[in-house]
């Protein structure tokens, strides 16, 4: 494969995330307006922040009656990962210092899976610029767009807008439980599910999924990966948008 | 949360993730490549997912629920087994907690 090939294949598969990763940026305009959050909000969120997963999570946590501190928290917390993909991105890009805070804002969950799946250092860097610019631009239009509609619509249950938060933090986290290698994730998993139910009758609301991080932090931390098992699936969730995720489209 | 009082927070939130982004690439040779960290921050995606799942869909304030959220998420369980894609597995979900509540389920 010659170089302008990579680089090509690198676009389209840049392309296709970014539409796929982009139209979801509906379900969370809809579900930000349901949780109380106006339409300049929701759209800050996306614009500032930027990182599917934390923005669901913050939504997520005001919408429950959480305090403001649980919702920073949480956002926070989901947001760690990003700092990890900064090793894996910055070998391939090799930005100047003005545009690092760019780069750095662009680094997201399918950036950093196109631009590290590239045969060479040209196309992962067409494909990091390319998958962060692109879903950059869908996510925030269709988040107004999710926003516009969701305010159109009025009361949040009755059209199953609270049952789509559930289903959205599932397929969010639904790759990273499955597949090979995942019985850790699977009981970190179901001790989450358990310490954050129990505990939600006692404690103030957003606290519950805090001390269910607690579980994966020690599980983490006591556990030794056996030496077969892969590594850990940092990036295979998310490009959450379809299980295949855009190492399978590669050409 | 008051509108003034979210402001706040969405700005410090994403002041944090920002934050995150930018340490990534200011430290790429540090702590942050080891395995185990990378390891730990991955099982913490998924605690805190799974725990704002079982929160999403059993709770009210500070009471267990069982509503049309429950049967709704068993619907996005087998889409998702089914690789449906997120946007379909969320409708799919919506529709059928709002029929269930037009059927009269709570």
């Amino acid at each position: 494969m010659t170089t302008d090939d990579a680089r090509r294949a690198a676009v389209r598969q840049a392309v296709s995330v970014s539409v796929a990763t982009g139209l979801y940026g509906i379900s969370f305009g809809a579900l930000a307006v349901a949780a109380g959050l106006t339409i300049p909000q929701t759209m800050a969120l996306s614009l500032l922040m930027f990182s599917g997963g934390s923005q669901f999570a913050f939504v997520g946590v005001v919408a429950g009656g959480g305090a403001a501190g649980a919702a920073i928290a949480t956002a926070g917390l989901l947001g760690v990962r990003n700092a990890l993909y900064g090793p894996l991105v910055t070998p391939i890009l090799r930005v100047s210092r003005r545009l690092r805070p760019v780069a750095a804002q662009l680094t997201i969950d399918e950036s950093t899976a196109v631009g590290t799946a590239q045969r060479d250092r040209a196309a992962g860097r067409v494909g990091f610029w390319w998958t962060g610019v692109g879903v950059y631009l869908l996510w925030n239009a269709f988040s107004l767009a999710g926003a516009l509609l969701g305010n159109a619509l009025g009361d949040p249950r009755r059209y199953g807008l609270d049952a789509a938060a559930a289903a959205a933090f599932l397929a969010l986290v639904w790759p990273r439980v499955t597949g090979p290698g995942a019985r850790l994730a699977q009981l970190v998993a179901l001790g989450a599910v358990v310490v954050a139910l129990a505990s939600t009758p006692f404690v103030p609301a957003g606290v519950p999924v805090l001390l269910a991080a607690l579980v994966a932090v020690v599980a983490g931390l006591v556990t030794n990966p056996p030496p077969t098992e892969p590594p850990p699936p940092l990036l295979a969730p998310d490009h959450l948008l379809t299980p295949d995720g855009p190492a399978e489209e590669a050409p | 949360m008051s509108v003034g009082l979210t402001w706040v927070a969405i700005v410090a939130a994403s002041a944090v993730v920002f934050a995150l982004k930018l340490v990534g690439h200011l430290l790429p040779e540090h702590w942050l490549a080891q395995p185990r960290v990378a390891r730990t921050a991955a099982l913490v995606t998924v605690a805190l997912l799974s725990a704002l799942v079982a929160v999403q869909a059993a709770t009210t304030g500070r009471s267990l629920v069982a509503d049309a959220r429950l049967p709704a998420l068993v619907v996005a369980a087998v889409a998702l087994a089914l690789r449906a894609p997120f946007i379909v597995v969320v409708v799919l979900a919506a529709v059928t907690a709002a029929v269930l509540r037009a059927l009269g389920m709570p």
